[in-house]
């Protein structure tokens, strides 16, 4: 067993979270300048040139990269070999959050009771965790702030599996669409295939954590990624939706083994200020 | 080309303006999202007077994050428009003239926009720390409570926006994609 103290993680959280709102990874920001290079359309460009000069300013005057410094997604890789000792690990997850958000002039935005008060928590608490226990004794920690009018965007499909890959093209592109110009594009489109409901969202969501524009290590879901790309570079929404051609970077696809009844089908979309950020404790 | 504009906006501006135009505002613009709709929609229902004389003037749908030392404002880009939706018509019927924030409206606001002669414009999502740079003051106005969706009143300086709709039915978004769009 390996010791980890449970203020290494708000640490690290704290870190993780202050990086990603005022760092884009290198990843995001070549696709940045790809799309620029690529966009025909002269509204779409004059979008492009915003956001990337809007990427030199934050970290050098204390601003975010965005106003919406989004629900505080963290996924946590935990080692069976590791003990995490004086703590509770989602109290120290929560108390970095806290810590970023105040420290970091980065906006708290999240309300206490969704459809009633909508009150302030006053610190963007609580983070949403997604904890997985994995061989090994170390803890990976992964942050991704997670903007509201891109995630507002997600759509859940239940498919007959009749419908196979043709109904999971038609409902991923549907959904882009449907979105149009409100998740901030150009977008990455996080998809989840299999599982149940949740595990399909899960994976849409986790898709979006990976670098942008590798393509997944299975062939077919390569394949698949490479065509509802096209299709949805076809739709002509373009930067912020004001028309062109890249309506999205990139096109992420996880799948999990189904029942023999279903086709579960998640999207969940990353605006263009794709901000996450990993460690390795 | 980049058309300069004074806010609060006139008769002629508005009638000026079209579909797809630059334009760099400088003035006065109230900031407000949807919570702080909802309470102005109340008040309203209350018979009560908003808390800021709405005629002729321009919202942005927005929710700043923290000032840092010495700034204005923090980051400060526009918010998704349509949560806004279900309240716009009753404060364009009330002399609104201006919006500005992102993503396609409704089209009971569009027709509003047509009716009460405003104009919807956005800025660019993601971009808000590129836009706290126009923003040269900023002051709470109404609705403290709300945190960072309080009513803020902003004095502007060429503050980069593209109109969507105009006064004569065009739409950015659509215009925009039917453009683009190519064979599935």
């Amino acid at each position: 067993m390996r010791s980890i103290n449970a203020a290494d993680i708000t640490e690290a959280v704290a870190n993780l979270f202050k990086q990603a709102n005022y760092n884009l990874g290198a990843d995001v920001l070549a696709a940045l300048k790809k799309a620029r290079k690529t966009e025909e359309s002269p509204a779409g460009r004059d979008a492009l040139d915003a956001i990337l000069e809007n990427t030199r300013i934050p970290a050098k005057e204390n601003i975010p990269l965005c106003q919406d410094c989004g629900t505080a997604v963290v996924f946590l890789e935990v080692g069976q070999a590791v003990l995490i000792v004086k703590g509770d690990v989602s109290k120290a997850v929560n108390d970095g959050v806290q810590q970023a958000y105040k420290e970091g002039y980065l906006r708290k935005s999240m309300v206490i009771h969704p459809f009633s008060t909508r009150t302030n928590t006053g610190d963007n608490t609580p983070a949403v965790i997604h904890t997985t226990i994995v061989p090994g004794n170390k803890v990976k920690i992964t942050v991704l702030p997670k903007g509201g009018g891109a995630e507002n965007m997600a759509k859940l499909g239940m498919l007959l599996p009749v419908a196979g890959r043709q109904g999971v093209i038609d409902f991923v592109v549907k959904a882009v669409e449907q979105a149009w110009s409100n998740p901030c594009p150009p977008v990455i489109v996080g998809v989840g295939i299999g599982g149940t409901a949740e595990k399909a969202m899960e994976m849409a969501k986790h898709a979006l954590i990976r670098k942008v524009g590798q393509p997944s290590p299975d062939k077919e879901n390569a394949a698949l990624e490479k065509d509802i790309l096209h299709k949805v570079n076809n739709l002509g929404i373009g930067p912020m939706g004001y028309g062109g051609r890249i309506t999205a970077f990139a096109v992420h696809v996880e799948t999990f083994p189904a029942h023999i009844t279903a086709l579960p089908v998640a999207v969940n979309l990353q605006c263009h200020s794709a901000r996450h950020r990993e460690t390795v404790i | 080309m980049i058309k300069g504009i004074i806010l609060p906006l006139t008769e002629k501006d508005i009638k000026s303006l079209k579909t797809g135009d630059n334009v760099l505002l400088s003035g006065t613009l109230y900031v407000a999202r949807d919570a702080a709709h909802r309470k102005m929609i109340d008040a309203l229902d209350r018979g009560e007077p908003l808390p800021f004389d709405i005629k002729g003037q321009t919202i942005y749908y927005m929710g700043p994050s923290p000032a840092p030392p010495g700034k204005v404002i923090g980051a400060a880009g526009p918010t998704t428009s349509v949560r806004m939706d279900a309240y716009t018509p009753k404060l364009l019927a009330k002399g609104l003239k201006g919006m500005i924030g992102k993503g396609v409206r409704s089209p009971e606001v569009k027709d509003a926009v047509k009716k009460y002669k405003a104009v919807y414009f956005a800025a660019v999502g993601g971009a808000g720390a590129l836009i706290s740079k126009t923003i040269i003051k900023s002051k709470v106005v109404a609705y403290p409570d709300l945190g960072p969706e309080a009513v803020l009143r902003l004095e502007v300086k060429d503050f980069p926006a593209t109109v969507i709709n105009d006064i004569f039915g065009g739409d950015l978004y659509i215009e925009g994609k039917k453009k683009y769009s190519l064979a599935q």
